[in-house]
């Protein structure tokens, strides 16, 4: 009990001191993204939208038949996703990225991943808004489950986080890893159902595919979103699962060797 | 106040840089993953009490900037401890967390965010900032269109705004032209008559003889000599003579 109030204590702490730089390092990723380009902050509404038209044309006529509300199906699997390829493969580049900083100034180095995740996070938010605009357009109706979502969205930004702790960490001692992670996070689009539908898969392939934690995050949000009702108990149990599993893992892995960071940037 | 207990630092060089697990795994099968050790810091011992400025003088490549670097936390020593007591503010390289796009007012938050200063306290010191800056109304152009003596003295006013326990200087005093030089030198007295403790690193030894109580020598991450300014600063100049 003594321990976890130590922890908490800490976490509060170092939100106290170190809250105003996230704040700072959030804005600047931000800025930086759009800076220059016509339409700025629009594309973080533009992009899943114009993602989603061209699948629904390519993959409507194959799928569609077998998933209710396909527009909506496909929308969320593709902002889910996006954010997903989005904040991991910008944390991968945190640590190296910031270098000139981190060999200068001592500052909490779990910082520069969390301030990519978050900043990314803000754009997941935005685009959050297409979505509920398709559940309009496709006359879905509204529940109270949709106060569900910030669960999903949580263990989502979670699992983002320790998979970009575990990348950032790997890239300061091998910087192959990004050209390796482009690979990999293709191959994880296509191991996660977003434009077909899961009953695709053979039935003896099903245990190996559901070991994928982007498969059960996204299932929550879409029973919370499309089918607005709750999930079962056990989906809640696998989505936490599922996001604070990656989460220790990569915390305990970039703790571990955050010291060495200095030596080889 | 700060106070090193035989501090030792290595850095591990190969002398390819493995940089890609392709090139890793093929040296690995030829036998050829060498790392020479390089001591940068040899077992230093020393204490530096509240209030003192101590000098640190020695040839390029000395060890200087690594030990302010052990001090300010940012390298952790391979052995030994280092116990600093209070908010240390290095000012190893002025605007290392400036970005470029951004304007200068950003810049401030952002830099003063960067050095530990709360939100309300940078503004309040945001004019005086400013105006130490004599940005006058480039303040809000954004920072690739800066000179760098521009970029140099707003990185300074930031950095001295506040009055920190530990400051840590590293060559820093040579920014701008001659009369913002004056003006940091007399920004860096101020400070150091406040009651803050300062490690200073120069290679003008007249800077070093003006402003610090003591001095160490460094010499291939050894120490060669501690103690009262003007004795240090004497021998280092005869055995300098000497080489």
């Amino acid at each position: 009990m003594k321990k976890q109030g130590n922890i908490v204590t800490r976490l509060i702490d170092a939100f106290r001191r170190y809250g105003y730089l996230l704040r700072q390092l959030v804005s600047r990723d931000f800025k930086s993204k759009y800076k220059r380009s016509v339409l700025g902050v629009l594309w973080s509404f533009l992009n899943p939208l114009l993602t989603m038209l061209v699948q629904y044309i390519v993959f409507s006529t194959l799928f569609k038949s077998d998933i209710p509300n396909y527009p909506l199906y496909l929308l969320t699997g593709i902002v889910c996703f996006n954010f997903f390829s989005e904040s991991t493969g910008m944390a991968l580049q945190s640590i190296t990225g910031n270098a000139s900083l981190i060999t200068k100034v001592y500052v909490p180095k779990y910082i520069y991943p969390l301030s990519r995740v978050l900043s990314s996070g803000i754009n997941l938010l935005m685009s959050l808004i297409p979505l509920l605009l398709v559940m309009l357009l496709t006359w879905t109706p509204v529940r109270p489950a949709i106060l569900l979502l910030p669960i999903g969205l949580i263990c989502l930004v979670g699992f983002c986080l320790g998979i970009g702790l575990i990348l950032s960490t790997m890239m300061v001692f091998f910087r192959d890893t990004q050209f390796l992670w482009g690979v990999v996070s293709l191959l994880w689009m296509y191991a996660t159902p977003i434009f077909y539908p899961e009953t695709i898969i053979p039935a003896k392939f099903m245990l190996i595919y559901k070991c994928n934690p982007l498969y059960h995050i996204i299932r929550f949000i879409r029973i919370v979103l499309i089918q607005g009702v709750s999930p079962e108990p056990k989906a809640y149990a696998l989505c936490l699962i599922a996001s604070f599993v990656p989460l220790v893992v990569g915390a305990a892995v970039f703790k571990k060797n955050q010291d060495k960071f200095v030596l080889n940037l | 106040m700060i106070r090193a207990e035989h501090v030792s630092l290595c850095y591990r060089m190969t002398y390819d840089r493995v940089k890609s697990m392709k090139e890793y795994v093929v040296q690995l099968l030829k036998g050829k993953v060498r790392y020479e050790e390089f001591w940068a810091l040899k077992d230093l011992s020393f204490e530096v009490r509240k209030g003192e400025v101590l000098g640190i003088v020695g040839h390029n490549g000395a060890g200087k900037s690594t030990l302010l670097k052990v001090i300010s936390g940012i390298l952790k020593p391979a052995r030994g401890s280092v116990a600093v007591n209070g908010v240390v503010a290095p000012m190893l390289e002025l605007g290392s967390g400036f970005d470029f796009d951004l304007t200068g007012r950003e810049n401030v938050f952002l830099n003063g965010a960067i050095l530990g200063f709360s939100e309300q306290f940078l503004k309040g010191k945001y004019e005086e900032i400013v105006e130490f800056s004599e940005l006058g109304q480039f303040i809000d152009v954004p920072l690739r269109n800066y000179s760098s003596g521009m970029v140099a003295r707003l990185a300074f006013s930031v950095a001295t705004v506040v009055r920190p326990d530990i400051l840590i200087v590293d060559e820093v005093l040579s920014v701008g032209d001659a009369d913002f030089q004056e003006k940091s030198k007399k920004r860096m007295l101020e400070l150091m008559g406040g009651g803050t403790t300062v490690l200073f690193v120069s290679h003008s030894l007249e800077q070093v003889r003006a402003m610090c109580d003591r001095v160490l020598w460094l010499e291939h991450g050894e120490m060669k000599m501690l103690g009262e300014a003007q004795r240090v600063c004497d021998a280092y100049q005869l055995g300098e003579g000497g080489e």
